[in-house]
């Protein structure tokens, strides 16, 4: 086949009915399932929950299936959850741990092999092509936007430039030097790209060859996104991805921009209420749920994304008929969803450090004001270095000004005295939600 | 020639005036005049007193956050008029006042006020003879 003529890297996955869809989603998931009691985790929860591999006989008894989550994986920590042994194993990808032990997913090589064409076919999808100039300003080593991209760019057929992160006049110089025509960027960082450009004089329309970019991995609107492509002269394709589930490659938008279809033979996708654990509608926001359908090392079973998203409903013209995945609204445990924007308090905890006046607790409200929902900050002023109020107003006026910088709305800042708010006793109060639901 | 103020910034809340107060007087300190600027959030509560330096050290020791600061004290002619008088001969040198207060002590009309343009200020007060005080003096009109 002359994919080089073909609008589908993989024409009979991509072009499938929705019958079609299911049909394979039952073998795998029936596959997947048994292939799951070599591993010691879910032996042991079928058996606590008294089910077998035999009771799958449709998609529907999935549900029958209880929900893998992060801190399964954590206390399984590291290799606990594998369903292959680890002599056919030949990666490992493990997140940070920053907030508690680091997971750790295992990979053999017929896992990076179908990871590499999940992502080549992401990328075939929005035009990529042999004589592509493919640069990718992903980390590289444990983080999966780095190889993930690689090897699937490798998989299209590009000229790929590993560049890495970092070093923004190195970047550019690859751009011009060796003709650029495909970056894979965090929007952020698109951003930053363009304003080097625009400070070392280069015109990314005259002198670069960028036509696509690929953006993902941090939460961002449909009006950056289109921003980023005026000042660039570009497409943005939107992405999701996570290393639960390999990394890049899950689910990305298509040329129509308008959803991200999510590959339904190698995932089957859920949308639940967080609080009931219910389905929701097509078109309702929930948290996603995924199953693995072709996993060897470490299928996971219906895993708790904790990402907050929608399947949105209607086909798409681009006659793919894999479900589309809304952009990512937020996450079902800490993370604070306001006005559209994904905040960590960690975010805001770690603008507030940078001011020396500040003392370490602060107060995070959140309520709906004139039917606008609104954020205040409050945070003890350790030292008092004047008894100017006009002082201390440009003081909440510089950290109201920082804080939108990190976060990207603007919070009402109040200065309060030290001693004033609740101390840390184990694990402050931190946010306190009093908005109105709808 | 100025007096030395503590200000502290304070929780429009009950009970935390009585926790400043009980502080300074535990530290055996003697209030000559107090004044407390709010807004709808916080204030902010200056004092002066008889023993700044210690008074200031008994509250930080409290772990009460407090500055101290120099504000000028004038002597005021206790006639109609003399306040004005004063603070036309401020604002005609171009002086800002960020903020004033005024009291009585010993029969004597006194008024505080503070200002970016110190230097400028000391030398208006030498220039047309005005009476300004020290903390020492304010002290001693206080026994």
């Amino acid at each position: 086949m002359n994919k080089k003529y073909s609008d589908f890297f993989n024409p009979e996955m991509e072009t499938m009915t929705r019958p079609q869809i299911e049909k394979l989603q039952l073998e795998r998931l029936q596959a997947t399932v048994a292939h799951c009691m070599n591993s010691p985790f879910y032996k042991k929860r079928f058996e606590d929950n008294g089910i077998s591999p035999s009771d799958i006989k449709t998609l529907d008894d999935l549900r029958k299936i209880p929900f893998t989550t992060k801190q399964d994986l954590r206390d399984t920590y590291p290799f606990g959850i594998a369903s292959a042994p680890l002599d056919r194993c030949v990666r490992l990808h493990s997140s940070s741990g920053t907030t508690g032990n680091p997971t750790v997913i295992l990979h053999t090589q017929k896992d990076l092999d179908e990871w590499a064409n999940a992502v080549a076919r992401c990328l075939w999808m929005v035009g990529c092509r042999p004589g592509d100039v493919f640069q990718n300003t992903s980390g590289y080593g444990m983080f999966t936007g780095g190889l993930g991209f690689q090897y699937g760019a490798e998989r299209v057929g590009m000229l790929t430039v590993p560049a890495a992160a970092g070093n923004t006049k190195r970047q550019l110089k690859f751009f011009t030097d060796f003709g650029t025509t495909v970056v894979h960027a965090i929007p952020s960082y698109a951003t930053r790209m363009f304003e080097v450009m625009e400070e070392e004089g280069i015109d990314p329309r005259r002198d670069t060859r960028l036509k696509t970019l690929v953006i993902g991995a941090e939460p961002h609107s449909d009006e950056q996104r289109r921003r980023i492509e005026q000042m660039l002269g570009v497409k943005a394709y939107n992405s999701f991805g996570m290393s639960e589930m390999c990394g890049p490659g899950v689910a990305f938008e298509c040329r129509e921009q308008n959803g991200m279809h999510i590959w339904e033979d190698y995932y089957i996708v859920e949308i639940v209420d967080p609080e009931t654990l219910e389905p929701v509608p097509d078109g309702e926001l929930g948290e996603l749920v995924l199953t693995t359908l072709d996993r060897e090392a470490m299928p996971l079973l219906r895993y708790r994304t904790r990402d907050l998203t929608r399947v949105l409903p209607g086909k798409c013209p681009c006659g793919r008929e894999h479900k589309r995945l809304d952009r990512m609204q937020g996450r079902s445990d800490d993370m604070i969803i306001l006005k559209g924007v994904n905040i960590f308090p960690i975010q805001i905890e770690q603008v507030l450090m940078k001011f020396k006046e500040l003392g370490g607790n602060y107060l995070i409200t959140l309520e709906t004001l004139e039917s606008n929902d609104e954020m205040t900050v409050e945070v003890e002023l350790d030292q008092l270095f004047t008894d100017s109020f006009g002082r201390l107003q440009a003081l909440e006026k510089k950290i109201a000004r920082e804080l939108h910088d990190e976060i990207l709305v603007t919070p009402k800042v109040r200065l309060v005295p030290r001693g004033t708010l609740p101390v840390s006793e184990g694990k402050a109060v931190r946010v306190k939600d009093l908005r109105k639901k709808f | 020639m100025t007096v030395n103020q503590i200000s502290i910034f304070i929780e429009n809340k009950k009970g935390t005036l009585i926790k400043v107060l009980g502080v300074l007087k535990d530290a055996g300190i003697q209030l000559i005049t107090t004044t407390i600027a709010d807004t709808v959030e916080y204030g902010i509560f200056r004092i002066i007193c008889d023993r700044p330096a210690d008074a200031y050290e008994a509250l930080m020791g409290a772990g009460i956050p407090a500055v101290l600061s120099e504000v000028f004290a004038i002597e005021l002619d206790n006639r109609p008029g003399s306040a004005a008088d004063t603070i036309a001969i401020f604002a005609e040198a171009g002086i800002g006042i960020n903020y004033l207060y005024s009291f009585l002590l010993a029969g004597q009309g006194i008024m505080v006020f503070s200002t970016d343009e110190a230097q400028k200020a000391s030398e208006v007060i030498t220039s047309n003879g005005l009476k300004s005080l020290r903390s020492d003096m304010l002290s001693r009109m206080a026994e």
